[in-house]
């Protein structure tokens, strides 16, 4: 197995990297050169940059801070937030990110992933699901950082992705998020038995045992986490000791 | 002058970032002059194979770097670069690659339980390397690091010889470093496999 990959999530807008909770309320947390650069040294495994107000104005600031970033820190990192056409893939690609997370656009056309995936190879095509629950079982997929609704089922939306040739899904639980209470375990249970692709948790980290309980609840390929390490309440290297004390392979 | 391969298909971006920052100069080779000038050939590649061929081809530098390869100039290939080095691949088909490393690429294999591993292969694993390690791996090789993987197919040579290191997927053992004299392989992405990733590139710059 590979190690379990622990990932920093910065959530940029313009020029900060901000966090709020169920992706509302958002708190400048600093700049985001300096966070990725204090979390690589930390032992990331890779970097997570979601652009969240690309997809209410249309543009990609974000390329220049990945452009920056991408000079002193050599692990993958995944950009997200407005991408709605081949060029902006390829400009993203461009700038030194390694994969593209798409949600907004795959919703209003699932095909894009297929496209994507042809031109760029599955390996940088990256799901992104904004998970609300709704029932037992049952998740709404949301889009623009949790603002806009779309109808459709998490379950029904992994499945279909996933046969258009993407590569991961980054899942996020919009209840948990921004909570530091738990991963939404139940969603990651169903969403990973229903794709063979790498799925990667994000939401309701705060510590060691949160991580554990959602690996014993579904095939988890990494974590992604911004509370827990934004405000220091565990750091990165820290947080990975603990995982090892269990047991879990980790890369220190 | 090392030449890295520009033949629209790989992340150049990184591996140059890469190699400015270990203070490496290199080219963008964009014509087969330039790859049969350079002292040291880097060849990367991300996506499909066939599409990488056809790159290869349409800009005519299938003989320059089998030529390179042939007389010595150290030759590195990266993630898809270094399967192109195979001799031909399953992917979407079936394609043939140069050929310089003998041995086929194919699929993955898939596993049958809840908690196989998935495809693609995404994350950090060790290397285990094939003793006894030979130079200049042996300076690198007994390091417990991870290299960060990122690929669906594997490359299985046909001599063990040209095995420097493999990883392990669902029981398969697909190769992660090949050398073959001149010719090198690596099938993680050592621009993106932080400082030990950065080791390993200047081992490959250490080879004559």
């Amino acid at each position: 197995m590979p190690s379990l990959r622990i990932i920093p999530r910065l959530d940029v807008k313009g020029e900060n990297v901000v966090k709020g909770i169920h992706l509302e309320g958002l708190r400048v947390i600093g700049k985001p050169g300096d966070l990725a650069q204090r979390y690589y040294a930390d032992g990331a495994d890779e970097l997570i940059f979601m652009d969240i107000v690309a997809s209410l104005y249309g543009r990609n600031n974000i390329l220049s801070v990945v452009e920056a970033a991408a000079k002193n820190i050599f692990v993958p990192m995944t950009v997200g937030g407005g991408i709605r056409s081949l060029e902006d893939v390829k400009a993203v690609l461009r700038s030194g990110a390694d994969k593209v997370a798409i949600n907004t656009a795959a919703i209003a056309r699932p095909q894009f992933l297929r496209e994507a995936a042809e031109a760029f190879g599955s390996q940088c095509v990256v799901l992104s699901v904004e998970a609300k629950r709704r029932g037992v079982g049952q998740w709404e997929a949301l889009t623009d950082n949790g603002r806009e609704r779309t109808g459709r089922e998490v379950l029904q939306w992994v499945e279909e992705a996933a046969s258009l040739g993407i590569g991961e899904v980054l899942l996020t639980s919009v209840d948990q998020e921004g909570t530091k209470k738990g991963l939404d375990l139940d969603l990651i249970a169903a969403v990973t038995r229903r794709v063979p692709v790498p799925v990667v948790a994000c939401g309701g980290v705060g510590g060691v045992a949160d991580i554990e309980n959602g690996i014993n609840r579904g095939v988890l390929s990494g974590v992604a986490c911004a509370s827990i390490f934004h405000y220091g309440i565990l750091p990165l290297s820290a947080l990975k000791q603990g995982l090892r004390s269990l047991g879990r392979e980790v890369r220190l | 002058m090392i030449a890295v391969v520009d033949y629209g298909r790989g992340n150049l971006f990184s591996i140059g970032n890469a190699l400015r920052f270990l203070e490496i100069p290199y080219t963008l080779a964009e014509n087969p002059e330039q790859i049969l000038l350079a002292e040291r050939v880097l060849l990367p590649g991300v996506g499909a194979f066939g599409d990488a061929m056809n790159g290869l081809t349409s800009r005519h530098f299938i003989e320059p770097l089998i030529e390179v390869a042939r007389r010595g100039t150290p030759l590195l290939g990266i993630c898809l670069g270094m399967q192109i080095l195979a001799e031909s691949s399953d992917e979407f088909g079936g394609h043939s690659g140069l050929g310089l490393i003998p041995g086929h690429v194919i699929r993955l294999p898939a596993g049958n339980a809840e908690d196989s591993e998935r495809i693609p292969n995404i994350g950090w694993r060790k290397l285990h390397f094939r003793s006894p390690v030979s130079e200049p791996f042996d300076a690198v090789g007994d390091q417990k690091q991870s290299v960060y993987f990122l690929h669906s197919y594997g490359f299985f040579p046909a001599a063990a010889s040209d095995i420097v290191a493999t990883t392990s997927f669902n029981g398969a053992a697909p190769a992660a470093i090949v050398r073959r004299g001149n010719v090198v392989g690596y099938q993680f992405h050592p621009e993106k496999s932080g400082a030990y990733g950065l080791e390993l590139f200047r081992a490959f710059m250490s080879i004559r």
